[in-house]
């Protein structure tokens, strides 16, 4: 009883606090919900981590299963979840102050929100493929009229080609997992939990070798699309940088890494079935591309969100590099780096969300000596990008440091070298541009001057102090984690066991 | 069902779901392909009930006239509402002219028979052997959504797609577990859906749905 609870917890409070938002609007009273559902989901999942380390959960009827990983990325949902919906109520004020939203606006932003992490969660807590699948989608579907809130000619077209790269990308997908269930159901596993989990993983060294190959080809390459892997991640930057910052935070710290997930979860049934060469193969190639594409877009990145969207390409791209690689170091390395890039990437959006709020415009020449003005946000802002290039003390040095040695030690060392000189490239770029945003002469300087600088603008500058707060605590649990893993250590090492097939 | 008479039927369903992909391909009036894309649907909700018939699942014959519903009616509706509203009947000129695209047709053909070899060896029925002609139709769509430059074309596409792929999980195994075709329908409702209140709004900010206008974002 207690685990059927927590099990549907993480799905049922925020469906709850969406049916909030429709029914009451967005209020000052109703403001709160959203941040309180977030931490309800955060909750659920630190009770799940303890429960489910040692054994997988079921509950409804075997619908939904919590295994370590499920938990790992619940955790991830949660922590990421819960400074974007902190920082929405004044994101939303300062939106509804310029003129940018309505009430119907603010209700419906609090209602797809709240379903947008709903069904984030549901897609980690089902314990069959094609519920998984089903949930993926319908984030797209939710998260489309997020993208397109400002309802401009930048955010209409974006939204578009969200949703039709991402429908297209992910209906691939579907054809694998017809095609898996197909090569399950000729393996004698029973009609009925054909696409579940764990019968497939159990069943995976019976499985038809050619039919699957087939089917976990496009299952990456579906799954690929909508965790912004190349070929198919012309999306991502739009989208990322159309949308309003806490969702931002979410699609870029959260969503990829659930469609990454589902990608960690076929792995473990295509190396069973097919020996570890196949899916290896596959994920160095798209590692490599989309590491390379987001290098070089980020040479002559203009946009400071735009520019958070291709780190996030890149970061992508690295995890597939580490799943690629897939020893145990290299998979616990992968698993600690999609909670610190999700926590360092929300920070960096929220950061960049409130500058363009504040600024009128997200373009990078516009923002000039950032660091006189605004110090909290300059900070904030300093610190997030600095995590995300992968400096100490930040969670993601640690990681990629593992790969590194991870990829070395099985041979892969050509492939991480050419990751690595990638990822200087992509160093030099973001760190030239941080330099001219934060530090800089003031702006009484020629260019600056076109700056629509406004009375709002200086005030807008001092983030409100919930938001500042908000950011500090995903920046500190970001350092605490590249510091020490200790209270994830039991967690990870279970999560570790499953994605590399120790256990089912 | 006889064996002659279902194989006969079988053959029949799936050529239509063909035929209405590759003439989708070759109009360019867009209320003859939202025609078409209502006739491959009850090409597929034949496809699904021969299939339901001849194993004798009721269930499967059902979800028969539920496709019929969703893909011959209601999605077409709403595909020609959108159409009515948009005011733009025809194609503009497709990136790939029509003979062209007929030539990428065959070879797309051929690349689905080769990719589902494996398919018909694993388990070779009547039903698995029409699997690469229905990889075919999904292939079809999918170079409909990437030729094509009319919102409302590319929505159809995508449709196209979602029908072949519905039918090779039919000729696959009957199907894939009820509540996962239940979750399939509707989000492929829900998706029609925003693409027709996003083929307004593009309308409504760009005055017209032609997707050349959309190049604002780049780098």
């Amino acid at each position: 009883m207690m685990t059927t609870i927590l099990l549907t917890a993480p799905v049922a409070v925020p469906v709850l606090a969406a049916c909030g938002y429709a029914a009451l609007g967005w209020r000052r009273g109703t403001a709160w919900l959203a941040p309180a559902a977030a931490a309800g989901v955060l909750a659920a999942a630190v009770c799940l981590a303890v429960l489910a380390a040692d054994r997988p959960r079921t509950g409804l009827g075997g619908l939904l299963r919590a295994d370590a990983l499920t938990a790992l990325m619940l955790l991830v949902i949660g922590a990421v979840a819960l400074p974007a919906m902190l920082a929405s109520p004044s994101y939303l004020a300062a939106e509804r102050a310029a003129g940018r939203a309505t009430p119907a606006d603010a209700r419906r932003y609090g209602v797809l929100t709240q379903g947008f992490i709903a069904s984030m969660a549901l897609a980690v807590l089902a314990s069959s493929l094609g519920v998984l699948w089903v949930a993926v989608e319908a984030t797209t579907i939710v998260t489309a009229f997020l993208v397109g809130h400002r309802r401009t000619r930048n955010a209409v077209e974006a939204a578009w080609k969200y949703v039709v790269i991402c429908s297209a990308g992910i209906a691939l997908a579907l054809l694998g997992i017809v095609l898996l269930h197909f090569a399950a159901r000729h393996a004698h596993v029973p009609s009925s939990g054909a696409l579940d989990w764990a019968r497939l993983t159990a069943h995976a060294a019976s499985l038809d070798p050619d039919v699957t190959r087939i089917a976990v080809a496009l299952l990456i390459l579906g799954f690929g699309a909508k965790a912004g892997l190349a070929p198919l991640h012309a999306w991502l930057p739009d989208a990322h940088g159309q949308a309003p910052a806490p969702v931002s935070a979410l699609m870029s710290g959260v969503l990829l890494s659930v469609a990454l997930y589902a990608v960690l979860r076929v792995k473990v049934i295509a190396d069973v079935a097919l020996g570890a060469g196949f899916a290896r193969t596959l994920l160095l190639i798209v590692a490599l591309a989309s590491v390379a594409v987001a290098a070089a877009l980020l040479l002559a990145q203009r946009d400071l969100k735009r520019m958070l969207a291709y780190s996030s390409i890149e970061h992508m791209g690295l995890l597939a590099l580490g799943t690629a690689i897939g020893t145990r170091l290299a998979m616990a390395a992968v698993l600690l780096h999609i909670l610190g890039h999700g926590l360092a990437k929300a920070v960096s959006f929220l950061a960049a969300g409130r500058v363009q709020q504040s600024l009128g415009t997200s373009r990078i020449d516009a923002v000039r000596a950032l660091g006189g003005r605004a110090p909290v946000l300059s900070f904030f802002l300093g610190a997030g990008l600095l995590a995300l290039l992968g400096f100490p003390p930040f969670t993601l040095f640690a990681t990629e440091v593992a790969m590194v040695r991870a990829g070395f030690a099985t041979g892969l060392g050509w492939a991480v070298t050419a990751a690595l000189v990638l990822t200087l490239v992509v160093m030099a770029a973001v760190s030239a541009r941080m330099a001219g945003m934060l530090l800089g002469s003031r702006p009484d300087a020629p260019g600056a001057a076109a700056l629509p600088a406004t009375g709002s603008a200086a005030t807008g500058l001092r983030p409100p102090r919930v938001l500042t707060a908000a950011m500090g605590a995903g920046l500190a649990a970001c350092a605490l984690i590249g510091v020490t893993a200790w209270p994830l250590r039991p967690l990870l090492d279970a999560a570790t066991d499953i994605v590399t097939g120790v256990s089912g | 069902m006889s064996g002659g008479l279902y194989v006969h039927a079988l053959d029949m369903a799936v050529g239509a779901l063909l035929l209405a992909g590759v003439l989708a391909l070759w109009r360019r009036d867009l209320a003859a392909i939202v025609r078409l894309f209502a006739v491959q649907g009850a090409a597929l909700a034949a496809l699904v009930a021969v299939l339901g018939l001849h194993e004798g699942h009721a269930a499967t014959v059902a979800l028969a006239a539920g496709i019929l519903v969703l893909r011959a009616a209601v999605l077409p509706l709403m595909l020609r509402r959108a159409m009515l509203a948009g005011g733009a009947f025809r194609e503009t000129e497709p990136l790939v002219n029509v003979a062209s695209s007929l030539v990428a047709a065959a070879l797309l053909a051929l690349l689905s028979f080769a990719v589902t070899r494996p398919v018909v060896e694993l388990a070779p029925s009547p039903a698995t052997r029409a699997v690469p002609v229905a990889l075919t139709v999904v292939l079809l769509g999918f170079f409909v959504l990437v030729t094509r430059r009319r919102a409302l074309s590319q929505v159809a596409g995508f449709l196209m797609m979602d029908n072949g792929i519905t039918a090779v999980a039919f000729l696959t195994t009957t199907g894939v577990p009820f509540i996962v075709e239940l979750g399939m329908s509707l989000d492929v409702l829900l998706a029609v859906l925003v693409l027709q209140i996003l083929t307004s709004r593009i309308r409504d900010v760009f005055g017209d749905s032609d997707l050349d206008d959309l190049r604002e974002l780049h780098d």
